[in-house]
């Protein structure tokens, strides 16, 4: 696609490659047919298509953002369907990144809309914020309904909805150390702790700590890790994730040093898409790029990594998974055979949902800043794995847990926690 | 690029502008207009990028009443309107004009029934093609019109154009699968034409309404046919030393009465292409590749294949790949169809619909390479060789206007050399503005002023999807 750039533009290297991504857009509009907010609002302004002419529009003529642009851009869910799509090659993520940084630095939003997305960047990526937030939430439950009846405060009472009713205690896997790998070592992988998961399925990293741990890799968990900064990178706040990718590409490092890394194990996908990226969004950064690009290239989901130790092949089960690809799985990370084929090999039954390219609208925060889209997209995914008949549901995010597991009655789990159990863990407690 | 003109904007309607926005923002329900100047940009153009225009508003309705109100709306003030699908079109059918109302049906996207009795579907004109075949699929069907675009493309938009698509040498194009349609005149009144059997009576229209370019009026709902899946499909790649040959097997396999289900085309730039994006195994050492799809019985499949494998022997063929599995003829197939898109990986491009008499392809082929050789540029061909409809995609630079104004002139001579040896512009990607301008080298004037009378009586004011086939000059007054 033709672009307007001058000469003086081009020499920010954000807009010089914003730039490079224009010119791979053929505007054919394949895109426009996996996106879910396409698909349920049938406006182009709420496709990739249509966003990436608006963030052009905006960009060529150096404007600053403006409600118009800033209400599509925040509808964007960054599933990244569209670039599992696009036949031509467009880098939608790193072009959106861009739009809401300068969305963010450009544009100031209403004062509830502020707010809002302030307290979620201040609570969220922190676990010890994060699980007193959940305890008042208990409290602040019978307001929701009231909530949900005034529009700019409807995100709180979607937090509430989303916000579990029993709360785990808090579990030794979130702490530092190390778990020696019971017999010989074969692998030393350092694990991701997280920030909201460890509080509010702490059983996801217990699970993968007791597997791996069981085949032969010792798993760190280093100290001084903090949130990947997923959250905040997708609200446009740079400054806060790159300084949340530096220290974690720190604290790596000096594992890397100690005792050598085989893998950074991450066990929630959509941090894995961000830690993947570390490499990119630290690329102008000469302190950092080439330390950065070695952590991402060590980063890996816990299904990528198993499927490397060549696992054996268990009895049948006779239970049925419905396996949910994660869009930072399937879209981010372009992990889409792996979880499936473990829990094959695991002895279990897998079905794929129909339209599993579409996002359950989890997507982060999106379904406490966007309920209504993410409550059509819940409904839809729903439906959709219902229609399998499965026992359980597996899947690799935490945020698709949270999300589905708001909307029936069938439990869902981890990958890992199947995996585990099949391969001589516990059995997870709510299969029990 | 500039070359191709558009119908000055009606100062009236313009002058009125800000009282159409409100009327119509009064007709539809909320959410269902765009008409800020920021939203309005991303509907200036479709597929065919280079051309771009600014509309005057975007309605949005998601029942046909809406149509119905805004067209009545529309045609009692004089505004323009230009109907749009998904917006995918090669040949600008979906570019707006200033003084226009674009009316897009892409919230219209339900599937209103399946009736296997009488295997048909009635959807709504914004359902894509290849939903209409999802919704079948698992009791057998399938709907087998399949634009490249199917993902994304919709039925209204097919109708417009009168698309076609890989399998069509077997089944036909849009008009030869569509049975009947709800029409919104550019007045409002709503007319139903055909039903659910396969002849209606009376003269017929929906033949005629079948590849109008939203020209005739607006379709809010179609009843299409639905086929049952053949028992196997296996498609086989060939590989030749030259494009010639392959355009002469091409033409000895159909001259010989058989009828595949399909036969693509695709030279060597465009198997690279296609092979960087989908890896779907096509053979990298030669210089043109057929895709040739069988379907059937084994017995039927190995029968029509043995031919065909004699027939390519015959023409040097150097390469005879079958796919082996099912995921393996879904990335062919996957290849091919993302061929246009996956062209973006390399270079802007514009891309001819050109269609020609078999024994003809090799000719134009060569003098397709000439063509574009002359203007210092580069292609890549990607087709429809079993029906002769040629896809030569000219590779140019966006952000060079010289360049950009050679791609242009390189695909109107290729055009010509088409009609020139008797075949004609346009395919199945419709003439839209970009083809508009080369209609007289194809139609005398009567031919032209007959179709165009045609057209008026449908449309008098000329108000719907104007600047688009008929040339600018020479068009009855209203």
């Amino acid at each position: 696609m033709q672009t307007n750039f001058t000469p003086e533009q081009l020499a920010d290297p954000h807009v010089a490659t914003s730039e490079k991504i224009l010119r791979k857009c053929v505007h054919c509009g394949f895109c426009t047919a996996t996106c879910p907010t396409y698909v349920t609002l049938g406006n182009e302004l709420d496709s990739p298509r249509g966003r990436i002419y608006l963030i052009k529009d905006m960009l060529e003529n150096g404007r600053p953002a403006d409600e118009q642009v800033v209400t599509h851009i925040d509808r964007c869910l960054s599933c990244l369907a569209c670039m599992t799509t696009c036949p031509s090659g467009v880098d939608y993520m790193h072009l959106v990144d861009h739009a809401r940084a300068h969305i963010e630095e450009t544009y100031r939003r209403p004062f509830w809309n502020r707010m809002t997305r302030n307290l979620l960047a201040a609570v969220l990526p922190y676990p010890r914020r994060f699980r007193l937030a959940l305890r008042a939430a208990s409290l602040g439950r019978p307001f929701a309904g009231l909530l949900r009846r005034v529009k700019p405060l409807e995100p709180f009472a979607a937090m509430l909805d989303l916000a579990p009713s029993r709360l785990p205690a808090p579990s030794p896997a979130a702490r530092p150390g190390t778990h020696p790998a019971a017999g010989p070592r074969r692998a030393r992988v350092a694990i991701l702790t997280g920030c909201a998961q460890p509080v509010l399925k702490p059983e996801i990293n217990e699970a993968t700590i007791r597997l791996l741990t069981r085949l032969g890799v010792e798993v760190v968990a280093p100290a001084g890790e903090v949130c990947c900064g997923s959250l905040v990178h997708h609200m446009g706040r740079e400054g806060e994730a790159l300084e949340a990718a530096r220290k974690n590409v720190d604290v790596w490092l000096r594992e890397i040093e100690a005792g050598g890394l085989d893998a950074i194990i991450v066990t929630a996908s959509g941090c894995g898409t961000t830690i993947k990226d570390y490499g990119f969004m630290l690329r102008l950064d000469p302190a950092y790029a080439e330390k950065a690009a070695r952590v991402s290239a060590l980063a890996k989901d816990v299904t990528e990594f198993l499927s490397t130790l060549d696992l054996p092949q268990q009895a049948a089960r006779g239970m049925t998974v419905a396996y949910h690809s994660a869009c930072s799985m399937q879209h981010g990370q372009k992990i889409t055979m792996a979880p499936k084929i473990l829990l094959k090999k695991a002895g279990f039954t897998v079905r794929d949902p129909a339209e599993g390219h579409l996002c359950c609208g989890s997507a982060g925060t999106y379904n406490i800043m966007q309920p209504e889209i993410s409550r059509k997209l819940k409904a839809r995914k729903v439906k959709n794995i219902a229609a399998t008949k499965p026992d359980v549901i597996a899947t690799g995010n935490i945020g698709c847990i949270t999300q589905i597991a708001t909307g029936t009655d069938i439990p869902i789990l981890h990958t890992v926690e199947l995996l585990d159990w099949a391969y001589g863990g516990r059995k997870p407690d709510m299969l029990s | 690029m500039d070359q191709i003109g558009f119908l000055a904007p009606r100062p009236a309607v313009l002058a009125r502008r800000r009282e159409i926005v409100a009327d119509l923002l009064d007709l539809m329900p909320p959410g269902c207009l765009v008409h800020e100047e920021r939203e309005l940009v991303p509907f200036e153009t479709d597929a065919f990028v280079s051309y771009r225009r600014l509309p005057l508003a975007v309605a949005l309705p998601e029942t046909t009443a809406e149509v119905a109100a805004v067209l009545k709306y529309c045609h009692r003030y004089g505004v323009p309107v230009v109907p749009r699908g998904a917006g995918t079109s090669l040949a600008g059918g979906a570019i707006p004009q200033e003084d226009a109302v674009v009316l897009g049906l892409s919230k219209m996207s339900r599937i209103l029934e399946v009736d296997y009795a009488n295997r048909t579907a009635t959807v709504q004109a914004g359902v894509t093609n290849l939903s209409i075949s999802d919704a079948v699929s698992a009791d057998g069907y399938f709907y087998a019109p399949d634009p490249s675009s199917q993902l994304a493309c919709t039925i209204g938009g097919n109708i417009g154009m009168n698309s076609g698509g890989a399998h069509c040498l077997k089944y036909g194009v849009t008009t030869n699968n569509l049975l009947g349609v709800k029409l919104v005149l550019i007045d409002g009144t709503v007319v139903e034409l055909g039903g659910k059997a396969l002849d209606a009576g009376g003269l017929d229209l929906l033949g005629l309404v079948c590849g109008g370019e939203g020209q005739l009026g607006v379709v809010t709902e179609a009843t299409v046919r639905l086929i049952a899946r053949p028992e196997g499909a296996r498609p086989v790649l060939f590989g030749f030393d030259s494009s010639e040959d392959a355009g002469a097997c091409v033409a000895d396999v159909i001259g010989a009465g058989i009828i595949p289900v399909a036969i693509e085309f695709m030279d060597k730039p465009a198997i690279e292409i296609c092979e960087a994006f989908a890896q779907a195994g096509y053979p990298m050492d030669v210089e043109a590749l057929l895709i040739v799809e069988v379907e059937g019985s084994d017995a039927e499949m190995d029968a029509m294949l043995g031919k065909i494998i004699e027939i390519a022997g015959r023409h040097g063929v150097r390469v005879v790949k079958e796919s082996q599995s099912a995921t393996e003829a879904a990335l062919i197939w996957k290849g091919r169809k993302s061929a246009f898109g996956a062209t973006g990986r390399i270079a802007d491009y514009i891309c001819m619909d050109g269609t020609v008499p078999l024994g003809q392809l090799s000719h134009v082929l060569r003098g397709t390479a000439e063509i574009v050789a002359k203007y210092g540029l580069r292609v890549a061909n990607v087709f429809h060789a079993g029906d002769g409809n040629m896809h030569p995609l000219i590779l140019f630079n966006a952000n060079d206007p010289e360049d950009a104004a050679r791609a242009e002139a390189a695909g109107n001579d290729i055009l010509k050399l088409c009609v020139d040896a008797g075949g004609c512009l346009t395919g199945e990607h419709g003439v839209g503005v970009e083809k508009r301008d080369l209609m007289r080298h194809q139609y005398a004037e009567v031919d032209l002023a007959q179709q165009m009378a045609v057209r008026a009586a449908f449309d008098p004011q000329w108000l719907l999807n104007p600047s688009k086939v008929f040339p600018l000059e020479g068009r009855p007054a209203a």
